[in-house]
């Protein structure tokens, strides 16, 4: 039972919940950069939260799926179709649980983000590598050999409930736990003691296009930055670096274990998913809270997918 | 940065929401690290269940939690009562494990910058790998690549500056040289450090049971291999995979 990859493409891996616990060995994090969003596609199928999904990037794949299957999508929009053997092809629609017979799964571009999750009951079943099946590109191990998709690749699912879907089963409600936060809000940080951290709020930035799973660049009027003379400290996914030219990097979860660079403070991690939505270009803005505040924001978007979670689960029953 | 910041060490604060930095120092220097250490080991050897990772770097660690299962303040009281008590425990013995041996083909194509390098430093070839086989260093940290020693100890003659221009491949195990420290590439990767010699130890490999040949806190000493010795060391390696 596999999932066969007939297109891949810009940017799709195999990621779950991320590595936790190797940093002192150098190893990043890994992992879907919206972890909430890879959890809830995984409880619409019937999955446990930390089963693998694919990460896609501003483009789906297009994938062979040899059995009957239950996939969600969830993050952002995404043009979405399935053509059954021998059938018709057939518009689907995101952030809800949809049974399909074997068939060609084609998801297209990505609209209103830039990233989106699909889980597959069963989940993709790759070697677990250091407590995780998420792919380090840069370590180049764990997910597909640890890289992205290719053209050609084949993909283990694991056992999948019984199900007999002959035709799609499409249903008409779904669940968007992040609907009713404001999308153009300011991304909220924690400040570090650093003196040009509260500067970071008064800029207008804009999102560079060499922005990656490592870290997201900031253009904007350069930050008074200091000397590159800093001692490199451990860095986290949610940093928000000052390098010498005076443009912020937001380290995102696939970023180095230390830095050099000064800090000046930390994206709340309840915002995390937001930046992973950015597209080359998209304006932001950042407005400063304390660490309590940050925590209390994860706790709720937490409670917000897990309210999620059980209601789809009530009405899949 | 270090006048920068105003608080003095030691200090602890939020790097991430389920992560806490302290911070013991503002240089790097061996007695800080070794503190480091110290109190990685301590937070380890207590670690409760809700301990995600203790990340130590030159004179500063990251605790990592996680926050579904407590929450951060009470994690950073935990965090600085084990710092309080370092202030008055003595300092760690800094790798309770011997010195762990690094066998290394100076030079040739395993080391290409070997020779200009040694003209810099206005040394002999033998001279700078006598002297940088000489002490036993510190893993100061592990950073930049899985598996990657940032070794402390160097002796300070052999300071070199990195490449203007970073090389876009470096072979896996090569042994150099970048500023005031020396390091080991674990894996092929770009790279801007005086590359002098190259071992067939695999530093890491993600299928092992222990996925890094060395530890932050190890001590570590190089000893000079012929090439006939490396051929067969690299065999036997290949073999055990």
């Amino acid at each position: 039972m596999s999932l066969r990859v007939l297109a891949a493409g810009p940017l799709t891996t195999v990621q779950d919940l991320g590595r936790h616990g190797w940093r002192h060995l150098g190893v990043a994090q890994a992992g879907a950069l919206d972890p909430d969003a890879a959890a809830l596609a995984n409880r619409l199928v019937g999955n446990a939260a930390g089963d693998a999904v694919l990460e896609f990037t501003l483009h789906g794949p297009t994938l062979a799926i040899d059995r009957t299957s239950r996939v969600a999508i969830c993050g952002a929009d995404v043009d979405a179709a399935f053509r059954p053997a021998g059938g018709e092809t057939i518009a689907l629609a995101t952030r809800r649980p949809i049974a399909l017979p074997p068939g060609e799964l084609m998801l297209g571009p990505v609209r209103g983000g830039a990233r989106a999750w699909l889980a597959i009951d069963g989940g993709i079943d790759v070697p677990v590598v250091l407590d995780s099946r998420s792919t380090d590109l840069r370590g180049g191990f764990g997910g597909c050999n640890g890289r992205a998709l290719q053209r050609g690749d084949e993909l283990p699912l694991g056992t999948a409930r019984q199900h007999d879907a002959t035709a799609v089963q499409l249903p008409a409600w779904w669940v968007d736990p992040d609907a009713d936060e404001p999308r153009e809000a300011p991304i909220r940080y924690v400040a570090s003691l650093h003196p040009a951290s509260g500067a970071l709020a008064r800029g207008a930035w804009r999102v560079d296009a060499r922005s990656n799973r490592q870290g997201l660049r900031l253009a904007g009027t350069a930050l008074a930055a200091d000397a590159p003379d800093g001692v490199s400290a451990p860095v986290a996914p949610g940093t928000v670096q000052l390098p010498p030219d005076g443009q912020p990097i937001v380290l995102l979860a696939d970023a180095q274990t230390v830095g050099g660079y000064p800090r000046l403070g930390h994206v709340a991690s309840a915002d995390l998913p937001r930046l992973a939505q950015c597209r080359p270009g998209d304006a932001l803005r950042f407005t400063p809270i304390d660490a309590d505040a940050a925590h209390a924001l994860l706790l709720a978007r937490r409670h917000r997918h897990a309210r999620a979670a059980l209601a789809a689960a009530q009405r899949s029953r | 940065m270090g006048n920068a910041v105003p608080a003095s060490p030691p200090r602890i604060e939020a790097l991430a929401d389920d992560a806490w930095l302290v911070t013991l120092g503002t240089s790097i220097d061996a007695a800080t690290n070794a503190a480091v250490h110290a109190l990685a080991a301590r937070l380890r050897g207590n670690a409760p269940p809700w301990l995600r990772d203790v990340v130590p770097a030159y004179a500063s660690l990251a605790v990592f939690v996680d926050p579904l299962q407590i929450d951060p303040p009470a994690a950073r009281d935990w965090v600085a009562t084990h710092v309080a008590a370092g202030a008055v425990a003595a300092p760690g013995t800094g790798g309770a494990r011997s010195a762990i041996e690094i066998p290394v083909l100076y030079g040739g194509d395993a080391g290409p910058d070997l020779a200009a390098a040694a003209r810099e430093l206005g040394l002999d070839a033998d001279e700078l790998v006598a002297r940088h086989a000489a002490p036993i260093y510190t893993v100061a940290m592990i950073g930049f690549a899985p598996g990657f020693p940032y070794l402390s100890g160097l002796d300070p003659a052999l300071a070199l500056p990195r490449l203007a221009t970073p090389r876009t491949r470096v072979p896996a195990g090569s042994v150099a040289i970048g500023g005031a420290q020396t390091g080991i590439y674990p894996r092929e990767s770009p790279g801007g450090w005086r590359l002098i010699g190259r071992t067939p130890c695999v530093l890491f490999d993600p299928q092992r049971a222990a996925p890094s040949l060395l530890f932050p806190g190890d001590r570590v000493r190089f000893r000079p291999v012929d090439a006939t010795t490396f051929d067969a060391l690299t065999v036997r390696t290949d073999g055990a995979k």
